[in-house]
């Protein structure tokens, strides 16, 4: 082997060696983890134990919860942020004054500590005995009654929990939806004035079809993004999410990993396969609906 | 003629309705989003006792105290978790960096033989959520006794498809021209990836950083696996235990004291650099981990 | 449908903000276009063109003067009011839509009473598409489209509402040089047949002179010369219009009167009677030289350009303002290449005087 032919693999060799160790042979390990029935007993694997692991999950009461909580979360932000985000980024993509400034304190969230930022939103929403807190106060403003939103009835905590997880996606979706308004041609607007199109019908016919791409990514990215939540939920509800009932799958594959309940790597993987499942099915049926859908257009 | 005008006049109408209802839209979302930032300071700067006395928050104090940031640095270990954090932050970036630079570099000019199949297979990595590799990878970096060490935090982190494809493509754009000019001059491989290569594509090079530097300084999973000892807590996971089993369950105002510590840094960079930070993100696509 | 535009003018905020104040794209702009012409409108880039045709389209509101199409004032009319078709430069197709879809796209905006049924509208954009040939093209995008093609797509556009007017801005200056030619005579065909009044705005003197029954003339956002391009090339109203028009460029000399005679330096070329002695610019067309060894004129020829048709002599003179003056003469004129200074003869049709500092004509 001449020298030539060695040099671009020493390029590489970092890369392959951190990938095959952190990336590809977990991959297959996850796989062997999830029909192992134990696992300090190594290499006890048979079939018919072997989907006792998902079974367990799938029994798991536990599990069912976070599963219940992923599915609504997902079915509550998803739609919104992405609702709000183009609301939003039309608003700013219309205004001729002050657009950096908010585009500037739109993305504010980014860039904060998830955790950190997490902890003032329970502050918030948070009935103690001492304080019902800013948002109750609110609340009470408007004639309302005070809930405790962090410990108290359970569509409480999901309206917090969906509350964070749109202010902390939405940046990122304004962002992107309003570079994608930015990046359709003016002219084309000009155009459609000069051919009479109203207000409602260029945004439909033009603005809408222009920059549907990018909202198909936000959708996909978006389902994906809200199926692996979990950080959000601990800033807001405490790590033992299990407790406050709010876990999520991720969470419950972490539970299941490390912690008071760990020590499941078998469970946690299997939890891990069915949740890439999920995943993997919408983005598929999300994919085909786009595709059709721009074929239509 | 009067037709004319009174279209006109509509229309005009209608355009001052909606850019008014427009204003107080992004002002409302403005206000959402800039009010928790600004409940965490009112907060941090309340003594103790006025935070508690106050049944009904209030939105102003009169008598600002610096008290709960010097019970943040000192009853609880807020600068070891600032320092480990930021140490966490520029080795993984930094090794990141050369190992993503080198790997896109051989993809994107070396000539090998199953180039085309390897990347291939590098995109396929690109699909793997990190939650399926993270059970082993915690049971390696167990195995290996790495928990409670930076190396355990690290090493998982190091590398990254999705910025390897990044720099690649961009790396592609500069004209294969000047690499052999390079060549004719007699420019070593990796002299040319340094003179050439780096300085043309720093832009993505910057984006790539950003990214990773909010990553890192927003981890919470993995080093929550991977450390039990407070010693090596990062930011994220030292919030968590402060509020656990921190001040005192109800020392409020020096939790957001805390806060405010660990959010600074990160704000300050992004208003310094915002509009760096905000082009790399649109274009670097996805939201880190 | 004639246009009129009255003292029509526009002014923009300075971008420069320290600097405050407007700037003025179009400048009390004055003039009427006849019913069914197709004129050019001519100028340098950023001379206003763009602006007025804005302004006469309904994009931009003018900041004081009247636009009236016909008998209407239409000045605040918004565009789709107004019965004007446009192309635009980057011809502006929706590049979501297919031909149809975007030929169809402006019948589709129609209201109320005037909304059409569909069959109409199809039958309309089917005789639209058929006008400029693209009616095989239907059901393909505009990317799939050749410049020519889409160039074309964008005209069917203009026209599927039947416009009172049809306004192109740089329509030809995306496409290669051998289409240019081909969509210039193409739209000259497609005004004749519809007979729709067309503004047709470009910044290539050739492009206007070539296919315009009329062209304006425009620099700094004020109207120079309107008239028949050849009325406008043999009789430019001042320096910028003569310097405009025409390739090559007329040749620019310093020079004076006296004794009712034109003098470039110490060399007498043309009898002026009746003007008084000063000093003028002397514009030169480059067909303008005659070859001749009595010639009063004399220029230190540096080479010779052979364009087949005819023969180009570049030569350096001391007045002259510039690099070289170019000379064009019939390709059979014997032209000796060893010497170094040749003679001429000027035909004085093709010498125009100017005032040195307003640039206006001084007329022998």
């Amino acid at each position: 082997m001449g020298k030539a032919s060695v040099k671009p693999w020493l390029y590489l060799l970092p890369a392959l060696v951190f990938l095959s160790i952190f990336m590809v042979y977990p991959l297959f390990d996850v796989l062997v983890y999830s029909v192992e029935e134990g696992y300090n007993s190594a290499s006890q694997t048979f079939f018919g134990v072997g989907l006792y692991n998902y079974a367990y999950v799938l029994r798991d009461p536990y599990f069912l919860q976070a599963l219940k909580n992923t599915f609504i979360l997902v079915i509550i932000t998803v739609p919104l942020s992405t609702g709000i985000a183009l609301l939003i980024s039309l608003g700013l993509h219309s205004i001729p004054k002050f657009k950096e400034l908010f585009q500037t304190i739109f993305f504010l969230p980014y860039v904060t500590n998830t955790l950190a930022v997490g902890l003032v939103f329970m502050i918030l929403f948070k009935k103690t005995p001492y304080s019902d807190g800013f948002i109750n106060l609110l609340i009470n403003f408007f004639g309302g009654q005070s809930v405790d939103f962090i410990e108290g009835p359970y569509w409480a905590k999901i309206f917090v929990m969906s509350f964070y997880t749109v202010w902390v996606v939405l940046p990122f979706k304004i962002l992107i939806l309003t570079s994608a308004l930015a990046s359709v041609d003016p002219v084309l607007y000009k155009a459609a004035k000069v051919d009479g199109a109203s207000r409602g019908r260029i945004f439909r016919r033009i603005t809408l079809p222009m920059i549907s791409p990018m909202i198909f990514y936000l959708v996909i990215t978006g389902f994906i993004g809200a199926f692996k939540a979990y950080a959000d939920e601990v800033a807001i509800f405490g790590t033992n999410l299990n407790a406050a009932g709010m876990n999520t799958i991720v969470g419950f594959v972490y539970d299941m990993l490390y912690g008071d309940s760990g020590g499941y790597p078998s469970y946690a993987s299997a939890a891990a396969l069915i949740l890439f499942m999920i995943v993997l099915t919408i983005t598929v049926i999300n994919l085909l609906v786009s595709r059709r859908t721009s074929v239509n257009v | 003629m009067t037709t004319f005008e009174q279209i006109e006049k509509k229309a005009r109408t209608k355009r001052t309705a909606l850019s008014t209802v427009t204003y107080i839209l992004l002002v409302l979302w403005a206000i959402i989003v800039l009010f928790p930032f600004y409940w965490m300071v009112l907060t941090s700067v309340k003594s103790y006792s006025a935070y508690n006395s106050e049944y009904i928050p209030k939105l102003y104090t009169l008598a600002p105290t610096l008290q709960n940031y010097r019970d943040a640095f000192t009853a609880v270990p807020l600068a070891k978790y600032f320092t480990n954090t930021l140490i966490f932050t520029l080795a993984t970036t930094g090794i990141m960096l050369v190992v993503t630079v080198l790997a896109a570099y051989a993809f994107a000019r070396l000539k090998f033989k199953g180039k085309n199949l390897l990347f291939t297979l590098f995109l396929a990595l690109m699909m793997i959520p990190n939650e399926l590799v993270i059970i082993t990878n915690f049971v390696t970096i167990t195995d290996w006794n790495l928990r409670n060490t930076f190396l355990g935090l690290i090493l998982p982190s190091v590398t990254s498809v999705f910025y390897i494809y990044l720099l690649k493509e961009n790396f592609e754009q500069v004209p294969e021209e000047l690499y052999k000019a390079a060549k004719i001059d007699g420019t070593s491989d990796l002299k040319y990836l340094w003179k050439v290569m780096i300085p043309i594509c720093q832009p993505t090079i910057v984006t790539v950083v950003i990214l990773k530097v909010i990553e890192c300084w927003n981890s919470y999973v993995w080093p929550r696996l991977i450390t039990d000892d407070a010693a090596y807590f990062l930011v994220s996971n030292g919030i968590q235990e402060i509020r656990e089993n921190g001040f005192g369950r109800e020392n409020i105002p020096a939790m957001m004291a805390a806060v405010v510590v660990i959010s600074v840094p990160l704000i300050i960079l992004f208003l310094i650099f915002h509009k760096k930070i905000m082009a790399g993100v649109s274009r670097g696509g996805t939201k880190g981990s | 449908m004639k246009i009129r535009l009255t003292h029509l003018t526009k002014e923009f905020p300075n971008k420069n903000k320290k600097a405050g104040g407007f700037v003025t794209a179009v400048n009390d702009f004055d003039f009427t276009i006849p019913d069914g012409k197709l004129i050019g409108l001519l100028g340098p880039s950023g001379c206003g063109k763009s602006t007025l045709l804005n302004m006469i389209c309904g994009l931009e509101p003018p900041t004081s003067g009247r636009i009236f199409f016909g008998e209407d004032d239409v000045t605040e009319l918004p565009p789709e009011n107004r019965g004007v078709g446009m192309v635009f430069q980057s011809y502006a197709l929706y590049p979501h839509l297919t031909v149809l879809q975007n030929i169809l796209f402006p019948l589709e905006n129609l209201k109320g009473k005037e909304r059409l049924s569909k069959d109409v509208m199809n039958a309309k954009a089917e005789e639209a598409a058929r006008l400029v040939q693209i009616d095989q093209l239907m059901d393909r995008k505009p990317g799939e489209l050749s410049g020519g093609q889409q160039q074309r797509v964008a005209i069917a556009r203009a026209l599927v509402k039947r416009p009172r007017v049809l306004l192109l801005d740089e329509p030809l200056s995306n496409l290669d040089a051998r289409l240019r030619l081909q969509t210039r005579e193409e739209i000259r065909r497609i005004q004749k047949e519809t007979g729709i009044t067309t503004v047709f705005v470009t910044h290539d003197q050739e492009e206007a002179m070539s296919i315009s029954d009329e062209i304006v003339v425009m620099s700094a956002g004020v109207l120079q010369q309107t008239g028949m391009p050849q009325e406008v090339y043999d009789d430019p109203i001042n320096l910028f219009v003569a310097m405009f028009l025409g390739t090559p460029a007329i040749n620019v000399f310093s020079g004076q009167i006296r004794d009712c005679a034109l003098y470039i330096g110490e060399e007498r070329l043309l009898e002026t009677p009746g003007i008084p002695d000063q000093e003028v610019t002397v514009g030169i067309r480059p067909e303008g030289f005659v070859l001749d060894a009595d010639g009063p004129f004399s220029m230190e020829m540096d080479r010779v350009e052979v364009m087949g048709r005819d023969t180009t002599l570049i030569c350096r003179h001391p007045k002259f303002r510039g690099d070289t003056v170019r000379a064009i003469v019939p390709s059979d004129t014997v032209v000796k290449r060893d010497s170094g200074t040749v003679r001429l003869t000027l035909k004085p049709a093709k010498v125009h005087l100017f005032r040195p500092d307003t640039g206006e004509r001084v007329r022998y």
